[in-house]
């Protein structure tokens, strides 16, 4: 469907696409085999400013909105979910700064990360506090002019490869939530360390590893916004990047359904390709049907957030929840048209079917977006 | 260091059909890329500027739609981009081409290398390049798998043969035309597309060039173009089976019968 983007969006579009088929799509099974960070795919992708798209021309960015991030982010996961992981992450630890940086931390290290020489993680996320994000416990304690972090983050996004970490702990306990701010820590900073890296089930491209803080001094001018906003930092960053989650999963559907479609006119049974038989043809228009669903909801959705909406939590968690639950449901239907060949690691499908599965879960389970979209629907039918 | 950078805008080989009437291309509907040799040559002007320093000026000869080539070129990195395209350069060849790119040439400011894609994906002739080089009376390398030296007045550089590759020392200005060994071309940047967008595209016509008319178009093509064909497909060959022995007999019987 055309979604009559400007002529920029669309050479943004034009050019991740182009990326994504010549340069990932080939290496995308290797990666996925070996576990490896894709770096060389990192260095085209900042060589061809992709990485600043979303960020404020002043620093170093392209002026673009979250829903050009969303644009590049299908374009790159429909050759590889994993790999448009190192790009999805970075924008993921770029946010909390973009959004609630001081003048100087933009200057700092927006530009850096614009050009793609630095990526950027966030680190939120520990062992016991997942979808309760709440129960935290890793603590930055002041002492002059520095903070001291002390815990371990769980299942971080670029972790070892990124050098520039943004970081939720605890600054008052006492204060529940309210007591939480956000850092920015520099990989190499004494202090900080790095868990083994994740075995994963799909998008093993990405690097996944624990950020452990043992006595580690950040200066207190990394502090991200002020004492106690932690948690809003977190949560805003969380409701801007969620489309961009959307748009992941949109991609790894359409790749997917790009297989099924590609096999199902080349597979001969029965003396006729399977696409000639109402059975697959039926299968084939749902699944294309619901990723033009995912993808309209996705890209309204981000566009909501460019328009600098208030509140876009509801809207947000939507856009997560139904496109990587459809996401799931087109990878899992492509693997059945495919059959055998569709459960072969020789053949793509499989993986997508892997990679999709961790949309339905990470930044927010779909069942956590349920509870936030009927909160506040009720919430909204109060205000009436 | 003045770099120029020589282009064809080409068509899409994937999609190219053969009319089976005419044997003529189909170019109707079939779009238009940089022919995929002259990326190689546009990148290593760019990596050229990057060690040196200096600008890469790209230059085509072609329609008025061959201008979105030369903006491609920008977003790659080149720095201006010149179109050299009037009905009078129509049905040239490629002595009449190279002819023609040289006026365009010598109309630019003085340059140190040209670049140019070892041949163009259509006409497959390989004789533009060269042919550039000698209207201008430069030396030339074909073939550049390398640049391994260069300094204002020298380029070492490496041409590949079938077996191997030669050395071969240059002064310049030169021309090299290069083979795909030589990069790998980068994607095209964000900043340079939208720098490519608002590029102005110098346009030339003939007039412009100090070129005798009567070297120019068809009447300064003295290829003819005879006829146009497509061969007919080969036949299968025939299996000889049997011992060393027998089938050795065997094959010498028939070459005695046919060939020799």
């Amino acid at each position: 469907m055309d979604y009559l983007l400007t002529e920029q969006q669309a050479m943004i579009r034009d050019l991740a696409r182009k990326i994504a088929q010549e340069k990932i799509k080939p290496v995308a099974a290797q990666y996925d085999e070996s576990e490896e960070f894709a770096w060389p795919i990192m260095k085209i992708l900042g060589e061809s400013d992709l990485f600043g798209i979303y960020l404020p021309e002043a620093y170093g960015g392209l002026g673009g909105g979250i829903f050009d991030m969303c644009l590049v982010t299908e374009e790159l996961s429909r050759a590889c979910g994993g790999i448009a992981l190192g790009f999805a992450g970075s924008a993921l630890g770029a946010l909390p700064i973009a959004l609630h940086g001081s003048d100087e931390q933009k200057k700092k290290y927006l530009p850096d990360i614009a050009a793609g020489r630095r990526l950027a993680a966030f680190c939120l996320t520990e062992a016991e506090a997942g979808s309760d994000a709440a129960s935290i416990k890793t603590t930055a304690r002041k002492e002059g002019d520095k903070y001291i972090l002390n815990g371990v983050k769980q299942w971080i996004t670029n972790a070892g490869e990124a050098e520039i970490y943004t970081v939720i702990a605890l600054t008052d306990k006492t204060k529940g939530i309210r007591g939480a701010s956000a850092f920015i820590v520099e990989k190499g900073t004494k202090g900080m360390e790095f868990g083994k890296k994740e075995k994963k089930m799909g998008i093993r491209a990405s690097a996944t590893r624990e950020v452990i803080f043992t006595d580690c001094e950040v200066p207190a001018a990394n502090l991200i916004s002020r004492e106690g906003m932690g948690f809003i930092v977190a949560l805003k960053t969380l409701d801007t990047s969620r489309p961009g989650v959307a748009a992941q999963a949109v991609g790894i559907a359409q790749g997917a359904l790009d297989c099924a479609l590609d096999y199902s006119r080349t597979r001969v049974q029965f003396g006729q390709p399977i696409s000639s038989f109402q059975a697959v043809q039926h299968m084939l228009a749902d699944m294309g049907t619901q990723i033009e669903a995912a993808r309209a909801l996705t890209y309204s959705v981000a566009k909501l957030v460019d328009s600098g909406a208030k509140s876009v939590s509801k809207e947000s968690a939507m856009a997560k929840l139904f496109a990587s639950d459809v996401a799931m449901k087109v990878a899992v239907d492509a693997v059945q048209i495919m059959g055998g060949y569709g459960y072969m690691r020789d053949y793509p499908v499989e993986k997508y079917m892997r990679d999709a599965k961790i949309t339905q879960i990470y930044e927010g389970t779909n069942q956590i977006q349920r509870n936030v979209i009927a909160a506040n629907m009720i919430k909204e039918t109060l205000k009436k | 260091m003045n770099i120029i950078v020589c282009i064809k805008q080409v068509p899409n080989t994937t999609d190219v059909r053969i009319d089976p009437v005419t044997n003529t291309l189909i170019r109707d509907g079939v779009e238009s890329v940089i022919n995929p040799f002259d990326a190689y040559a546009i990148e290593e002007a760019v990596r050229l500027k990057e060690r040196c320093g200096g600008k890469v000026t790209a230059l085509t000869m072609g329609p008025p739609q061959a201008e979105n080539a030369l903006k491609e070129a920008i977003g790659l990195g080149c720095d201006e981009g010149v179109l050299v395209s009037d009905r009078k350069f129509a049905g040239s060849d490629t002595w009449a081409t190279s002819y023609t790119l040289a006026c365009a040439i010598e109309k630019l400011e003085a340059y140190d290398v040209i670049l140019c894609g070892k041949q163009a994906s259509d006409g497959d002739t390989a004789q533009v390049g060269p042919g550039i080089s000698t209207h201008l009376d430069i030396p030339q390398v074909t073939y550049v798998k390398k640049i391994a030296e260069i300094n204002d007045k020298t380029a070492k550089v490496e041409r590949m043969t079938e077996e191997g590759y030669d050395v071969v020392e240059i002064p310049l200005p030169c021309l090299f035309t290069v083979v795909k060994e030589i990069n790998t071309p980068r994607m095209p940047s964000l900043k340079g597309m939208m720098r490519a967008k608002s590029a102005k595209i110098a346009k030339w016509t003939a007039a412009d060039l100090d070129a005798d008319p009567a070297a120019l178009g068809l009447d300064g093509s003295p290829t003819r173009v005879v006829k146009i064909f497509t061969p007919e497909a080969r036949k299968g060959g025939e299996m000889i089976s049997g011992t060393c022995d027998e089938v050795a007999k065997e094959l010498v019987e028939l070459l005695k019968g046919e060939v020799v």
